[in-house]
């Protein structure tokens, strides 16, 4: 998609995305000749649409990872927390799918269905897991 | 006002060459594979997986590397069928080291497939999830060198046709059907979406023959597409149909 300032007839240039986190998404664009900012709100299904192409509004700060989408989206075993999922947001990149493998092996074998910052701070302490 | 395709201002979004980054990345790995075989029916419940991982073991024991890509996302039997160890990293080693990627790998025992999301409408999005888990499935596994890649798609068309998307160009398919005229009806439906859309196609294996199965269906489908039957299984075949069957696919000998 692309934003055109009509009054300029200019294209408008990406400028921010914003994620609140209730599955809405906020994107911003700057027109570069008369400085307006519009933004595109999307909806939660919207957002899963864009989402589901495996693509970020925005474009990628990282490359993304083997099996992202089916690793994020897809749910045969415990769910996560909204505040889960942030927390394992912060963990960098390069480590995040296994950590997040090992918390949700962990919830599996103690039968646990959602994985909250309460169930990771137990389930590190008995791991061994300082730092994750 | 100007349109779409007017405006050329490079997209900070980057959205298209984010898809491009994932075309480049399928097209790496097929590109590792001598051939790419989908084994399809468009009716359910005629043996597609039964016949992929048979055929697969039995090319794979005649020492080329195989691999299955199990697109049944719902009811993924792959890993069953190969004896695949539960939880492996993709690609799984099953039986007579066929490598497999699958659904199953991913889910819980017994665990429906499910994806996050807002479950209002969620038809609109489903697809394109679904779609992309194949791609991640066809490039983000290891595969290696392979001689044969088979895809083993569920009822209907739809798994094949986003998957001659992903893949770029249509594969050779292989055509599963049980003798009765209920079969031959569906898929001869899915014959012609193949043959539509450029597949080749290899030819016909009437699986379940001689029992309470009673039709035509392999006979009146190789008549009228002009393909050869390339195998008829019975209910508990000998090993050498599927050494047959594979000599016939392969395309490696």
């Amino acid at each position: 998609m692309k934003f055109l300032c009509v009054e300029c007839d200019q294209q408008m240039a990406f400028a921010e995305r914003q994620l609140p986190g209730d599955g809405t998404l906020a994107a911003s664009f700057k027109c570069p000749k008369c400085g307006r900012v519009v933004a595109m709100l999307t909806n939660p299904m919207e957002t899963q649409l864009v989402s589901s192409l495996g693509v970020e509004i925005g474009g990628r700060t990282v490359p993304s990872e083997p099996f992202e989408m089916v690793n994020t989206f897809v749910t045969g075993g415990p769910t996560w927390s909204p505040d889960a999922q942030d927390r394992l947001a912060r963990v960098p990149s390069f480590v995040r799918g296994m950590v997040k493998k090992i918390y949700g092996d962990y919830a599996k074998e103690h039968g646990i269905a959602e994985i909250t910052p309460a169930i990771m701070d137990t389930a590190r302490t008995e791991l061994g897991l300082e730092g994750m | 006002m100007r349109t779409y395709h007017q405006l050329t201002d490079p997209d900070r979004s980057g959205l298209a060459e984010q898809i491009g980054a994932q075309r480049r990345r399928v097209a790496e790995r097929v590109a590792s594979m001598h051939r790419i075989v989908a084994v399809m029916s468009g009716k359910g419940g005629v043996g597609k997986s039964y016949v992929t991982a048979n055929l697969g073991r039995a090319v794979a024991r005649s020492g080329d590397a195989v691999g299955v890509l199990d697109a049944d996302l719902n009811g993924p039997t792959i890993p069953g069928l190969l004896k695949a160890p539960a939880g492996a990293a993709a690609p799984a080693v099953g039986l007579d080291g066929v490598k497999c990627v699958s659904m199953g790998q991913f889910l819980g025992d017994g665990a429906p497939l499910a994806f996050k999301g807002p479950s209002a409408e969620s038809f609109v999005w489903r697809g394109a999830m679904e779609a992309s888990t194949l791609r991640e499935f066809l490039g983000d596994v290891d595969w290696g060198e392979l001689d044969l890649l088979l895809l083993d798609l569920p009822p209907g068309m739809q798994r094949y046709v986003e998957l001659c998307d992903i893949i770029g160009k249509p594969p050779p398919v292989l055509t599963v059907t049980i003798p009765t005229p209920e079969s031959r009806d569906a898929v001869r439906r899915a014959m012609h979406t193949a043959r539509e859309r450029g597949s080749e196609l290899l030819g016909i294996v009437e699986n379940m023959v001689g029992r309470e199965y009673h039709g035509t269906a392999a006979d009146d489908l190789a008549k009228e597409f002009h393909v050869p039957v390339l195998a008829r299984i019975p209910w508990h075949p000998p090993g050498n149909v599927w050494d047959e069957l594979a000599d016939h696919v392969s395309g490696t000998r």
